[in-house]
């Protein structure tokens, strides 16, 4: 292999055949076979997926600053034996069926994720819908979670004096995670979009190529 | 294509004549300050990224430490370590290694090193910069890309410089043979770039819709990884082990064969990170295909640098550059064979989203290609500058440090992580995630203490590099009697 020219050529298209295999081609069929774009739902005469709400996107703006992705995945795995049956993510109610690409095309930046140190989140508007249950979860998280390893997010709240009336949107907090006696915890606008986005992050409707959602 | 007998002559420091030994010598001279500020600047970003990644261990069984500040929040602060250690510590540490063997041996000078030190300098400032804005919380959030969008061109157009410069110092080789390291070398200074730019564009700049992220983005990564740093390694220890042995490598038409295999394969082999997710199925299959396919370079790498090993055991114990690179090269068999396994779907299954993925990754970043770097250093500084290394003892720390280090490392996630992926997919048996959650907390602990293992040996290597780099050179070491006899350093292991 003395010829660099040669060389050069190989390493080149080695590369090139990859990227086209791997990115191009799927980039391709996705959108020839209109995969990148969303239904009209006849029945609910909605559009789905739906696009993200204002509050929504500003929350998986925090959730893209303070790293959640490198311990929560957002995807609800295909049943992992060949012979089809459920998948265990279904079964774990991570979701009521697995995730295909077309559910992802609202998202704008995508969290598939690699790593669950933490529960899958893709349906976690749907397992808990309580508003007060994160804000307190995100305060921190042993106060939901005894001996969880996710870290607390106090930055995201606001201890203060009580001036008035409470806040309605304090948190409910007793025993030692109460604050002094005239003061409040209140989240922040970055806490309450937060929690807004994991809110809407639910697959509640069914795609013609993806399995059937289970009840 | 050139027959064993002359590679061996090229590469065997017994048949060199006293002219050509000069001329060597003028090579690594013309290399020696571009070589000295990656190397220098490689070894400072290790002590910042082991910093980082000693916090985020520790967070991950203590999550109150340092919870109040948002900068230091688990998802900065281990961001922060993987992008050090990535761009600030093994890809400088791989320019330089790069380069001093690319002058080498293409036997010409490195021209115009100049531009070349701007960009190092450039580099350099960009992983700063791109560091700081990690933990202010303006980095993308892509993972292997996270550096803010701010510092992502001049990373690029330094690179490319360095990429460009390695590529015609190729062109200016003399000599009708090349070698097999040169091969290696070539291809990642090309694959490097090319990979960089594509994945800023099609994910940063202009990012392309849903799923296609999440494809192109573990192209790029794991290519990273493939086609970057893996080349750079097994250059080194295509290198280096002949070298250091002087006897030749076993197989010439089998390093023919691992080079091309391995630039066809692990091109294909990322997308077994998205395996059961929502891409179609055919990608999902050829990366599962690409990655079981790698067995071949890997095992006819194996037998090369382990064939070409075998009986020569007390030497390499003896020289602390081998010592570290048979130990990377042992280690880039086992962590590749590991790495085939886990694309198997029924593997992946258990493996996929648990610590044992992060215990691979340190296997192939750490226990090989960190290791080969330690040892290409350890062979180059005296040559570089003239001196011996001050301090077997410090060299002793240091392997055993980390090499101790990282197998527990490696070790604990791997069983950990297993355990992991068993009970997430046990529903019936462990419906509480929390259960599985706290089982993992002993082999998180684990990997802090093997973590602050590592970190000893860091320190003995930095304490060492700096220690070289002041102390006098002494009268032997500055007589020429050096063309003659290069020196070799041995430990006292007693
Ligand atoms: C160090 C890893 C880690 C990080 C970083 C992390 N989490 Fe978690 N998370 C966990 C673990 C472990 C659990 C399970 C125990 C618990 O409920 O706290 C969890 C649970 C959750 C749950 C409850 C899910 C369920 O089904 O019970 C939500 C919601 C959540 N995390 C949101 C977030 C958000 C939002 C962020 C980023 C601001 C985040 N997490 C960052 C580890 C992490």
């Amino acid at each position: 292999m003395n010829n660099g020219p040669l060389l050069f050529l190989g390493i080149f298209f080695t590369i090139a055949f990859s990227w086209s295999g791997i990115v191009l081609t799927n980039l391709v069929q996705q959108t020839e076979a209109g995969a990148t774009q969303p239904l009209f739902d006849k029945d609910t005469e909605k559009v789905v997926p739906a696009p993200m709400t204002g509050d929504a996107k500003q929350g998986q703006q925090v959730y893209a600053e303070l790293g959640c992705v490198y311990c929560h995945s957002q995807q609800v795995r295909n049943s992992l034996s060949r012979d089809g049956g459920t998948s265990v993510d279904v079964e774990r109610n991570y979701g009521r069926r697995p995730n295909v690409a077309r559910d992802y095309i609202q998202d704008g930046r995508i969290f598939l994720g690699t790593m669950r140190t933490g529960p899958d989140l893709r349906n976690v508007g749907q397992r808990l819908p309580s508003v007060d249950w994160h804000m307190q979860h995100l305060y921190n998280p042993q106060i939901t979670s005894k001996d969880s390893i996710m870290p607390p997010f106090p930055f995201l709240f606001e201890e203060r004096e009580i001036v008035g009336e409470p806040s309605p949107k304090a948190l409910r907090l007793t025993g030692d995670w109460a604050p002094p006696p005239g003061y409040e915890v209140v989240p922040t606008a970055r806490a309450e979009a937060l929690v807004a986005y994991l809110l809407s992050l639910r697959t509640d409707y069914d795609l013609p190529e993806a399995p059937k959602s289970v009840e | 294509m050139s027959s064993a007998p002359s590679l061996a002559a090229a590469i065997d420091p017994r048949t060199k004549m006293p002219q050509e030994r000069a001329e060597l010598h003028q090579i690594d001279e013309s290399t020696r300050v571009l070589a000295l500020i990656f190397l220098g600047t490689s070894a400072v970003w290790l002590l910042v990224g082991t910093i980082f990644a000693l916090i985020a261990s520790w967070k991950l069984h203590n999550p109150e430490f340092l919870s109040t500040q948002e900068w230091l929040t688990f998802g900065r602060v281990r961001t922060a370590h993987l992008n050090t250690v990535i761009y600030g510590w093994a890809t400088n540490a791989g320019i330089g290694v790069s380069f001093w063997l690319m002058a080498r041996l293409s036997r010409t000078l490195l021209r115009h090193a100049g531009i070349l030190y701007v960009s190092g300098a450039a580099w350099n400032l960009a992983v700063i910069v791109g560091t700081f804005g990690i933990l202010r919380g303006d980095g993308q959030p892509v993972e292997w890309l996270e550096f803010p969008r701010y510092v992502t061109p001049l990373l690029f157009v330094s690179y490319a410089l360095i990429g460009v410069w390695g590529i015609i110092t190729f062109r200016f080789r003399r000599g009708e043979h090349t070698y097999v390291s040169q091969w290696y070398l070539l291809a990642a200074l090309f694959w490097f770039p090319w990979l960089y730019s594509i994945a800023q564009i099609m994910l940063v700049f202009a990012p392309t819709v849903g799923v296609i992220q999440a494809l192109t983005n573990w192209w790029f990564a794991h290519n990273v990884l493939g086609l970057w740093f893996t080349p750079i390694g097994i250059a080194a220890s295509y290198y280096f082990i002949p070298k250091v042995l002087g006897k030749p490598i076993h197989s010439y038409h089998l390093s023919v064969v691992g080079f091309w295999a391995l630039a066809f394969f692990y091109n294909w082999a990322g997308v077994h990170h998205l395996i059961g997710g929502p891409i179609p199925v055919w990608v999902q299959s050829a990366g599962i295909v690409a990655s079981l396919m790698m067995v071949i370079p890997v095992i006819v790498t194996a037998i090369n640098h382990h064939l070409t090993v075998i009986g020569s055991f007390q030497q390499v114990w003896n020289s602390p550059t081998l010592r570290f690179i048979v130990f990377g090269a042992m280690n880039y068999t086992l962590a590749s064979l590991l790495g085939s396994a886990m694309a198997l779907r029924s593997v992946n299954s258990v493996t996929h989203f648990t610590h044992f993925t992060v215990g691979h990754a340190h296997h192939g970043m750490y226990s090989f290609f960190t290791m080969v770097m330690f040892g290409s250093i350890y062979y180059m500084l005296p040559r570089l500058l003239r001196k011996e290394w001050p301090s077997a003892f410090l060299i002793n720390v240091h392997f055993w440090g980390t090499a101790a280090g990282i197998t527990l490392y490696v070790v604990a996630l791997s069983i950990g992580g297993w355990i992991q992926g068993m009970q997430m997919n046990d529903v019936k048996n462990y419906p509480d995630f929390l259960q599985i959650m706290v089982a993992t907390k002993p082999w998180l602990f684990a990997r802090t203490i093997a973590g602050l293992m590592i970190a000893v040996g860091h320190i003995a290597f930095v304490v060492s590099f700096v220690w070289i780099l002041i102390k006098k050179r002494t009268v032997e070491e500055t007589s020429p009697t050096l063309f003659n006899t290069p020196p070799t350093l041995s430990l006292k292991t007693s």
